[in-house]
């Protein structure tokens, strides 16, 4: 009777089957998913996760298109005329600049600018943990910053509500790519992306090829019509003149920039300038010599992409950032200014309502870290400085298009409001109803392991 | 054969900004590891991490060679090249590893590749104590 012998079934194998059984179900839905598809930045990805790039890329075609155009014109018209009454020298080198700039340029808009990946839900409970802790309870919550010493100097560091953490220094978070980007200099609708850490070096050969690569059509045109002495091409002239300016403009600008070790960010605000209160203040992360400064900020090592783009989604994730990006699409959307202006105003309106101690939350407490805030409105604390810095932004955005946006505040000053907005209330917490973070909790929770629950 | 152990507590050493904006953790030994794992140790580990980040980021001649190099074939040649920063993460996984393996996985204590959370923090992951044995 031993094919009737009943064998023990072993738990495990039956405990094994049925996920077997599931997994090439599961495995036929899901395929792995790289993290750039889970990205909860502003960013569009090409070539599998090899490339970034702004949503808001800008007028970067506009950009390569006049640059191509005005190459394409100068090899056209120009190039002929001078290779039979000069050398042929000239196209080539007119060549070899026009790669030099499109390739700086497409460097510089599809690089990771520096990109800080935003904190796990793990650090976030932490830190959270922490500044509760360190503050007092008997008196309304400091506002969110730390200060620490550089090189025997006070810097203050803001925490981040989108990437909750707090910011390294010299990191600000692009509104216009909702990231936190490390060494940031400014957001460029030219090059349609941010400029930070890793692609200053690429901006500014970028700039500075163009320079040379204007300069230089500027000179065969001028050397072409002093050569023809025809009225005619007087026209030609005109319009080769103008862009040639502006170039030169921002390179002697970044020039300045590279040589002091400063950020767009931190000249335009007079960071280390001793705009700021009486107290002197030299830049901490200077190395007081111009070359050395010029050699870090330009042919320092090359630090790596923090985002890890086409590294795999672990599969308990997959789904629900699916889920989750489908929740946050409808806030996220592109708004009008006037749905922004009241979706603000309401917001404000059930703060109101829902926290008990809002008087004591008075915007004007944090004078140095929402300054926008207090210029905009002097009304003491009301409800009003929240509604006119909301409005206030619409105005800011019209004020955007600006000829020359290299110099313009564009990047920062958005974010500062936003963050200023954020800031001065202290009651919008990680508690408070915000999507992103109910986003992140989903994602980014391996909370089931550790018992944490999600904040609401 | 027992799936994972669960996870106690998660402890994170930050950054530590006092020589700038140089990648460097803090040395200080949380209070959350006195019982888990020596302090000597410990801090050694940490002060190893540190000085392996400041070879990545030292602005020496290898590094000053790189980037000449790379600005005058225009970036091309960080296509097929790996950098010296790169080269010296390879060198930190690896090391994040051995240490894992030799000193806190017996303890019940893991650590996180800091790469992998940005550089901003070491996570130091404490599991539940087994006692059971199979």
């Amino acid at each position: 009777m031993k094919n009737c012998e009943y064998q023990q079934i072993d738990p495990r194998a039956l405990s094994a089957s049925p996920l077997s059984a599931q997994n090439p179900a599961e495995k036929k839905v899901q395929r792995p998913r790289r993290k750039w598809e889970a990205f909860p930045g502003k960013n569009r990805f090409f070539c599998d996760g090899r490339l970034i790039l702004a949503r808001q890329n800008g007028v970067l075609p506009l950009t390569l298109g006049l640059i191509v155009v005005t190459s394409g014109l100068f090899f056209a018209f120009d190039c002929p005329f001078l290779v039979e009454h000069l050398t042929v020298c000239i196209p080539m080198i007119g060549g070899v600049l026009f790669l030099f700039v499109v390739a700086s340029l497409l460097r510089t808009s599809f690089t990771d600018p520096g990109i800080l990946p935003r904190a796990t839900a793990d650090e976030a409970a932490d830190i959270e943990r922490q500044i509760d802790t360190s503050g007092s309870s008997t008196y309304r919550p400091p506002p969110r910053t730390k200060e620490i010493l550089i090189n025997q100097q006070v810097v203050k560091l803001k925490y981040c509500f989108t990437c909750k953490m707090f910011r390294p220094p010299r990191t600000s978070h692009c509104s216009l790519c909702d990231n936190c980007v490390e060494r940031f200099d400014h957001h460029c609708p030219w090059v349609g992306n941010c400029v930070g850490k890793r692609n200053y070096r690429y901006f500014y050969s970028f700039i500075i090829s163009l320079s040379f690569l204007t300069s230089f059509i500027f000179g065969c045109v001028i050397t072409h019509i002093t050569l023809r002495s025809q009225a005619g091409k007087g026209i030609v002239q005109a319009i080769q003149e103008s862009p040639a300016r502006y170039p030169l403009y921002s390179l002697c600008f970044h020039t300045y920039l590279v040589a002091s070790n400063l950020t767009t960010n931190e000249d335009i605000k007079g960071s280390w300038s001793g705009k700021r209160g009486a107290e002197e203040s030299g830049n901490p992360y200077t190395y007081s010599n111009i070359i050395t400064n010029c050699c870090v900020t330009l042919c320092g090592p090359m630090p790596p992409s923090l985002i890890d783009r086409r590294g795999f989604l672990p599969p308990d994730e997959a789904i629900p950032a699916a889920a989750a990006s489908e929740m946050e699409l409808p806030p996220f959307t592109p708004k009008s200014d006037a749905n922004m202006c009241t979706q603000s105003t309401k917001d404000v309106l059930e703060r109101m309502l829902h926290s008990s101690d809002f008087h004591g939350l008075c915007p004007s407490g944090n004078p140095k870290t929402s300054p926008l805030v207090q210029e905009v409105s002097s009304a003491p604390a009301t409800a009003e400085p929240y509604l006119s810095s909301g409005c206030s932004r619409q105005l800011a955005r019209q004020a955007v298009v600006d000829p020359c946006p290299l110099l313009s505040p564009v990047a920062f000053s958005k974010s500062n409001r936003r963050d200023s907005l954020h800031s001065i209330n202290p009651a919008f917490r990680l508690a408070s109803p915000s999507p992103t973070l109910s986003r992140s909790a989903l994602v980014l929770g391996d909370g089931p392991d550790i018992g944490f629950i999600p904040q609401h | 054969m027992r799936q994972q152990a669960a996870v106690a507590a998660k402890v994170f050493i930050q950054r530590d900004y006092s020589n700038g904006t140089m990648c460097q953790f803090q040395t200080k030994f949380p209070s959350e590891l006195e019982t888990k794992i020596d302090k000597q140790q410990f801090e050694e580990t940490i002060r190893t991490l540190n000085n392996l980040y400041t070879e990545a980021e030292k602005l020496g001649s290898q590094s000053f060679v790189e980037g000449c190099l790379a600005c005058l074939t225009a970036y091309a040649v960080f296509l097929c090249m790996e950098t010296h920063y790169e080269k010296v993460l390879k060198r930190i996984s690896k090391y994040i590893q051995e240490q894992n393996d030799k000193i806190y996985a017996p303890r019940g204590l893991l650590l996180t590749d800091p790469i992998e959370r940005g550089l901003r923090v070491i996570e130091v992951t404490i599991y539940e104590d087994r006692s059971f044995s199979r």
